[in-house]
């Protein structure tokens, strides 16, 4: 059984703090391929369709008949640990600091073998569950866990290093005066977050859903409009140090496209809160974050962008916000490589249209935004790094997936979601 | 199919056994120690570098060149050029393929040589980046480098067979006793079996005793005709049997064998005697457990028994089993593919009497072991040579 994660310590603000460091990062180009799968918690591996065999690790043909179409097909992961140790001496400074470090070979019931990061949990002859998993370079390596989950089974040390679990963090919720930033306030505190700081522009300006913010616990409101160079700075001043997860919730949504629209003013005030508040965030909050992304069990960890999966691909009945949702998805991948080697983890959260006043337009589907929260902070305990909530959502990323052309041509062409 | 039989090695001989004293840290490059091993080799033969017509090299070092821009390098003319990329059982086959050579008339005299050089992070840098698998599946698991993936498979063998750390200590500390009288050991300093116990761990079950020192340094020999031996005047040995097998028992889960278990019946046959004939034994010793796993697969005792077979027996160059007669890496050193000669060059030292350490009285046969490259979770390539003197 694991033990629960104690709550760490209070900070000496005079100790330096340890650099940021990351483990190995380099890998071939179909290494990246596992590294894609681990960021929506997929497990593939590839199979020969002749041999009926799994290949691993990465190939470039199958090694027993040197065909090359090897499919990347499921696996479950189950297997049997059939060695282990722990590394106690490495010159890698990532380890090295959180040496003894526990690995083990893992026998695959499919076949394969693998070298697996080890759960506290996982012995010699353990059966387990090896899934995939980044780690704090951003790439995927495998996980053994126990077979059988418990309860504090991500409390462990070495698991926790690759997932981002609110568990005794602090969360900036950047606009929390919306009904995803109150959803989010609740099920951080069910997380056990250690604080959640609620920004809040016009803090004076009381409403209904502030007073329902500030009956959680641990949240804190704090003043921040991101549409507000100074306000931003100000709050990166005084609580950027502080930030271990940041979720940027902020969204100014009007319908509408280009042609129909009189004049700029909308369309300014939709970039000016969604995009260029993202760029003050990321300028304020980012180098203190990058700077605490691999400082200890409450290190900085998770940037979060909460995404409309018209980012994808333009919504003409939304044409003007899925132009700054392509913004967003665009600047959170340079932000990827600006956070790149920190530890610091940019996640993207994938929703249709949430169950908002701005889509009283559109039938079901609609997320609430409770399950937005839900799942949001699931994928943040898992540790993926792209989420996809609501079948709206998860229809409209596969169909992209599937063939961007097509998808584009079926929402022009007014079908909507339902092509 | 079985494999079939190999064409004698006779006629051919291995000479000039050559060491570059070892440095713990070296400013040099590895040209300068491979350079240096094949001077020391002409000084040796007392021949001019216009006779050697043959190369075969190995390193991890000489990057961004390979044989060919070393030979430029080097000067030589030549019309048989080898490199042999399999780490630490390079020497077994550099020695192998330069009879072949030899004995077909594609070269007349050819230089074995291996050596690296050890700048301060040129282990980090080698093991960061060892090959595509390293990087996609093992290396990003704690980085503990070849000790991490050599403490699963002793961890695996202790548990498979019951060998305990005090049988790896015995190996260790046999071979600390030969070093002592060895020129080039890098350590020299008395080890026992307590501090062998005793020492820092550095991935369990190994500790740093159990662990090679990477350094810097090089050895070689030359292979050509007797009658060219002869001529030059310089003590020879003779070739019995040798082999090379790479990515054997690919599928087992986890090694507890190489690839010595598929070769070993026609190399002895070929070679003529059987284990009990054999005077010493050089395994590739990076990791203890390796060396066990050589006694067994080669044929010295069964499987999952060399644990017992080393303990009742006394490993050192005066005892009943002179085994690693320098020390092994794991009292001279590993000076990179340097590591996979050493036993070699020794091997030929001690049955042309000519022994730089205490001797083993009356040797006239070596067996020579080797093992090499951690590709993934495993050694890929290995390799024996059996060796004999002149007058056995």
């Amino acid at each position: 059984m694991s033990s629960p994660l104690p709550l760490p310590p209070k900070r000496n603000p005079q100790r330096k703090a340890k650099p940021s460091l990351a483990p190995p990062a380099a890998r071939t180009r179909l290494g990246i391929r596992l590294s894609a799968l681990a960021s929506t918690g997929q497990l593939k591996l590839q199979f020969c369709k002749s041999c009926l065999e799994f290949a691993y690790p990465p190939r470039e043909a199958c090694p027993r008949c040197l065909i090359d179409d090897l499919e990347w097909s499921p696996i479950s992961g189950l297997g049997e640990v059939i060695a282990t140790t722990a590394i106690r001496a490495t010159p890698n400074l990532y380890f090295r600091d959180r040496v003894p470090w526990r690995i083990g070979t893992v026998l695959l019931d499919e076949g394969p073998i693998v070298i697996a990061h080890l759960h506290g949990c996982c012995a010699t002859g353990d059966r387990v569950r090896a899934r995939l998993q980044l780690d704090k370079s951003g790439q995927a390596v495998f996980f053994a866990l126990p077979e059988i989950e418990n309860e504090f089974m991500n409390d462990d040390a070495q698991l926790r290093e690759m997932t981002n679990d609110p568990k005794h963090r602090r969360v900036l919720i950047t606009d929390a005066r919306t009904p995803m930033g109150a959803a989010l306030a609740a099920a951080l505190a069910d997380a056990g977050c250690r604080s959640i700081f609620a920004g809040v522009a016009e803090l004076w300006r009381r409403d209904a859903l502030l007073d329902d913010l500030s009956s959680f616990p641990k949240v804190e409101l704090v003043r921040l409009d991101l549409t507000d160079t100074d306000s931003v700075r100000e709050c990166a001043g005084e609580f950027g140090g502080k930030v271990d997860i940041l979720i940027n919730t902020a969204e100014y949504l009007r319908p509408g496209g280009f042609i129909d629209r009189r004049g700029l003013a909308a369309a300014k005030d939709e970039f000016e809160t969604n995009v260029f508040g993202f760029m003050r965030l990321a300028q304020f909050f980012g180098p203190p974050m990058r700077a605490r992304g691999s400082d200890g069990i409450d290190s900085a960890s998770a940037w979060v962008n909460s995404l409309s999966v018209r980012s994808l691909s333009s919504w003409p009945e939304f044409g003007c916000n899925s132009a700054c949702h392509a913004a967003l998805l665009s600047m959170s991948q340079c932000l990827r490589g600006e956070f790149a080697g920190s530890g610091v983890r940019v996640v993207n959260v994938f929703s249709g249209p949430l169950e908002t006043e701005w889509h009283d337009t559109l039938p079901p589907p609609k997320v609430a935004p409770s399950r937005l929260a839900r799942e949001l902070i699931a994928g943040l305990q898992r540790g993926l790094e792209d989420i996809v909530v609501g079948d709206v959502a998860k229809d409209i990323m596969s169909r992209w997936r599937d063939n961007p052309k097509v998808l584009e041509r079926e929402l022009a062409a007014g079908g909507g979601i339902d092509g | 199919m079985p494999d079939s039989p190999r064409q004698s090695y006779d006629g051919i001989a291995a000479v000039a056994p050559v060491t570059v004293p070892y440095e713990r840290f070296s400013n040099r490059s590895a040209h300068w120690w491979l350079l240096k091993t094949l001077r020391g080799l002409m000084e040796s033969a007392q021949i001019e570098p216009g006779k050697i017509d043959g190369l075969a090299v190995s390193s991890f070092s000489m990057h961004p060149d390979t044989a060919v821009g070393f030979a430029q390098h080097a000067g030589l003319e030549l019309r048989w050029l080898e490199h042999i990329p399999a780490g630490g059982a390079s020497g077994p086959i550099a020695l192998k393929r330069a009879a072949r050579a030899v004995q077909s008339g594609d070269a007349s005299i050819v230089a074995c040589i291996a050596g690296d050089t050890n700048h301060i992070q040129s282990f980090q840098r080698m093991t960061a980046g060892f090959s595509r698998f390293s990087l996609d599946a093992a290396y990003p698991y704690g980085a503990g480098g070849p000790n991490a993936y050599f403490a699963l498979l002793t961890a695996n063998y202790m548990r498979q067979f019951g060998a305990t750390r005090k049988d790896f200590g015995h190996i260790a500390v046999c071979q600390r006793q030969n070093a002592l009288s060895y020129p080039f050991a890098l350590m020299k300093t008395p080890l026992t079996l307590e501090q062998y116990l005793d020492a820092r761990a550095i991935a369990d079950p190994l500790a740093l005793f159990d662990c090679v020192m990477p350094c810097s340094g090089g050895e070689g020999f030359l292979v050509m005709r007797d009658e060219t031996a002869s001529e030059l005047g310089i003590g020879s040995v003779r070739i019995l049997a040798a082999f090379e097998r790479h990515n054997a028992f690919a599928d087992d889960p986890i090694q507890f064998r190489g690839g010595w278990v598929r070769d070993r019946e026609l190399f002895w046959h070929q070679a003529g005697v059987s284990p009990e004939d054999i005077d010493l034994l050089q395994t590739y010793d990076d990791y203890p457990v390796i060396s066990l796993m050589q006694m067994e697969d080669l044929g010295f005792c069964s499987k999952g028994e060399a644990a017992d077979f080393a303990r009742c027996r006394d490993l050192t160059n005066s005892g009943q089993f002179p085994h690693n007669t320098t020390g092994g890496q794991l009292s001279t050193g590993q000076a990179g593919a340097a590591g996979g000669y050493l036993g070699l060059v020794d091997a030929i030292r001690q049955l042309t009497r000519s022994a730089l350490g205490k001797p083993v009285p009356d040797a006239r046969r070596a067996v020579v072991s080797g093992f090499g490259i951690v590709n993934f979770d495993r050694g890929v390539c290995s390799s024996a040579a059996a060796l004999s003197s002149q007058d056995s």
